[in-house]
């Protein structure tokens, strides 16, 4: 009894200890948002309190004196042209490896696995002459283009595994029926991968919403930039930090996103372990 | 009607032939990624033999010239020193927080959904914008770390930690190398905890309970049951964070631009600073070209663990 009780007590403080380290930049952003110039910037001030009254002028600021909106609206653009590039070419490519492909295909699932694996900061410098080259630098279409790089790669491996646990009979069973095999996967399998399709979704938009590098080095006029690069390098003026608006911006984007990995979080481990742990 | 019959029955040839359409099918993506991926890849290559720069975009080819040029330099030595040490100094902590972190989430506990939100919450964020909130809290006037020191009277006039108000932790040699490390840790925990949990909500209940029934103890189940079941999504789980660590820019971007000095500067902002701040685009991929060789080899190992799973 005693015993048990000592287990509760040091799991409840295990909880409670890493909650606080994990949200403690976020709870920080919060409590920043909200504070007036004069609050902040004095030292002597207990900086866990609102030692003036809490105030909506900084955000205020962001929305409406920065190009924050701009960043927001870039990076949904981006993310969602990104999204239908991948799934236009991961899902046949995928149904390829899975079924179609014969004894190659484990060799360029493997090519494939590889080519995930490489950084952007192994080819962010050729990239960007490529980009040059293309006349896409300073432009989100840069960004829409080396994008679908990242994410293919994962997103065809993720959805190979999902097509080949879809039983073949049942295509089959379709084949005998008079559809073809590409009418048996759009009107058989595609219905029943729509949770594979949506882990690609999910994986594929928060991606581009994460990135750095490549958005960093493509796209250098303010206006195009996206939300990862615009809130770092264009709220920050030379040396002047709206510390404010800066944590705003940075947690107004944390805590949806946040909500969307919380609903997938089981979809997006089994694509990240392979298959490795079946669900 | 025969025009439909016809251009029917020629799709029904090229739909009906499996290898054929399983080429079609995979060809555009392997062509985009061919062009995308396997070109800079060689581009990289040509570039670190050659002495392009921003401004001067003919390649001329001068050897290994630039990687002498910049394995000459005493920001090499220190870029890849704090790379290595950046990296195994956070994946070890990681790999303990994470083991705790999952076991964890396995008991049941009030508020756990909560407690999942908002430990997913620093894996979900933007990482630059993560990093953003760690440089308020580390700030060199204000950061409320300093002012709880001073208040529990470990800063401050007579105290242990010195005379000064301010620890300045992005702006001293070891306290800057510890912020990135601990940044690191705090994304990345998450990310290996969930891997970890699903290895262990996967090991079949009965092997537990017939040890249960045995007599072990939880630790024991723990150590020399559970612990050897999950040790491949384990080692697949380091390999990853090895390689978010190893190969990252934006924490070092974000907290120190490599500061103070150069002490912070990794490989992947020594390459950014020399290739594109700098413009010697050359010396920038040849630096870049350093994480190839041991990219290759996580690489390999992570396949050959994979497949030891599917083995067994």
């Amino acid at each position: 009894m005693a015993r048990d009780r000592i287990n509760r007590v040091a799991l409840y403080t295990t909880v409670v200890g890493f909650c606080f380290f994990f949200a403690a930049p976020f709870l920080w952003m919060i409590l920043t948002t909200f504070k007036t110039d004069r609050d902040l910037y004095r030292a002597q001030n207990n900086p866990f309190l609102f030692n003036d009254p809490p105030t909506l002028d900084n955000l205020e600021f962001l929305f409406f004196n920065t190009n924050y909106v701009g960043f927001i609206r870039n990076s949904l653009l981006v993310g969602t042209l990104v999204v239908i590039i991948t799934l236009l070419l991961a899902i046949p490519a995928g149904y390829s490896l899975a079924r179609l492909a014969g004894s190659w295909g484990e060799r360029a699932s493997i090519g494939m696995f590889l080519i995930y694996l490489v950084p952007p900061i192994l080819l962010f410098i050729p990239l960007f002459r490529i980009v040059v080259a293309l006349g896409l630098n300073n432009s989100l279409w840069a960004l829409v283009v080396t994008y679908p790089t990242i994410t293919i790669p994962f997103s065809t491996w993720l959805l190979a595994g999902f097509f080949g646990s879809i039983p073949r009979d049942l295509e089959e069973a379709a084949m005998v029926d008079g559809y073809s095999r590409l009418s048996a996967f759009t009107r058989v399998v595609l219905p029943l991968s729509v949770s594979g399709i949506i882990a690609v979704i999910v994986f594929t938009f928060t991606l581009t919403l994460h990135e750095f590098i490549y958005a960093l080095t493509f796209v250098t006029a303010s206006a195009q930039r996206t939300i990862s690069v615009g809130v770092p390098v264009e709220l920050i003026r030379g040396d002047v930090f709206f510390w404010q608006s800066l944590m705003a911006a940075a947690v107004i984007v944390a805590i949806p996103v946040g909500i969307v990995y919380s609903l997938f979080l089981s979809r997006l481990v089994a694509g990240l372990t392979m298959g490795a742990v079946k669900g | 009607m025969s025009v439909e019959t016809v251009r029917r029955s020629r799709f029904r040839f090229l739909f009906d032939n499996d290898r054929l359409l399983g080429f079609l099918m995979l060809a555009p993506a392997v062509i985009f990624i061919l062009a995308l991926v396997g070109l800079p890849l060689l581009l990289s290559i040509a570039f670190s033999l050659s002495d392009v720069t921003v401004g001067d975009t003919s390649l001329d080819y001068v050897g290994l010239e630039n990687f002498r040029r910049v394995t000459r330099t005493p920001q090499f030595q220190r870029a890849v020193i704090d790379t290595f040490i950046f990296t195994t100094a956070a994946l070890m902590i990681i790999l303990v927080l994470a083991n705790i972190l999952a076991v964890m989430f396995t008991q049941d506990f009030h508020g756990k959904w909560l407690a999942r939100f908002l430990v997913i919450l620093p894996w979900a964020t933007p990482i630059s914008l993560g990093t953003l909130g760690w440089l308020w809290l580390l700030d060199s006037k204000f950061s409320p770390i300093d002012y709880l020191l001073v208040q529990i009277g470990l800063l401050g006039p007579d105290t242990l930690l010195g005379p000064g108000l301010h620890l300045n932790y992005l702006g001293r040699e070891y306290l800057a190398m510890g912020s990135v490390i601990l940044v690191h840790v705090w994304r990345l925990t998450p990310l290996s905890a969930v891997m970890l949990l699903a290895g262990l909500t996967s090991i079949d209940q009965e092997l537990i309970d017939q040890a249960q029934v045995d007599g072990a103890s939880g630790l024991r189940i723990h150590l020399q049951i559970k612990l050897p079941l999950i040790t491949p999504i384990m080692a697949i789980a380091s390999l990853f964070a090895f390689i978010l660590i190893f190969t990252d820019l934006v924490v070092v971007f974000v907290l120190t631009r490599g500061g103070p000095i150069y002490y912070t500067q990794v490989l992947s902002m020594w390459s950014y600073n020399k290739g594109l701040e700098g413009g010697a685009l050359a010396e920038g991929a040849a630096i870049a070209l350093f994480f190839a060789p041991v990219l290759l080899v996580a690489a390999v190992l992570i396949l050959r663990t994979v497949r030891r799973i599917e083995v067994t």
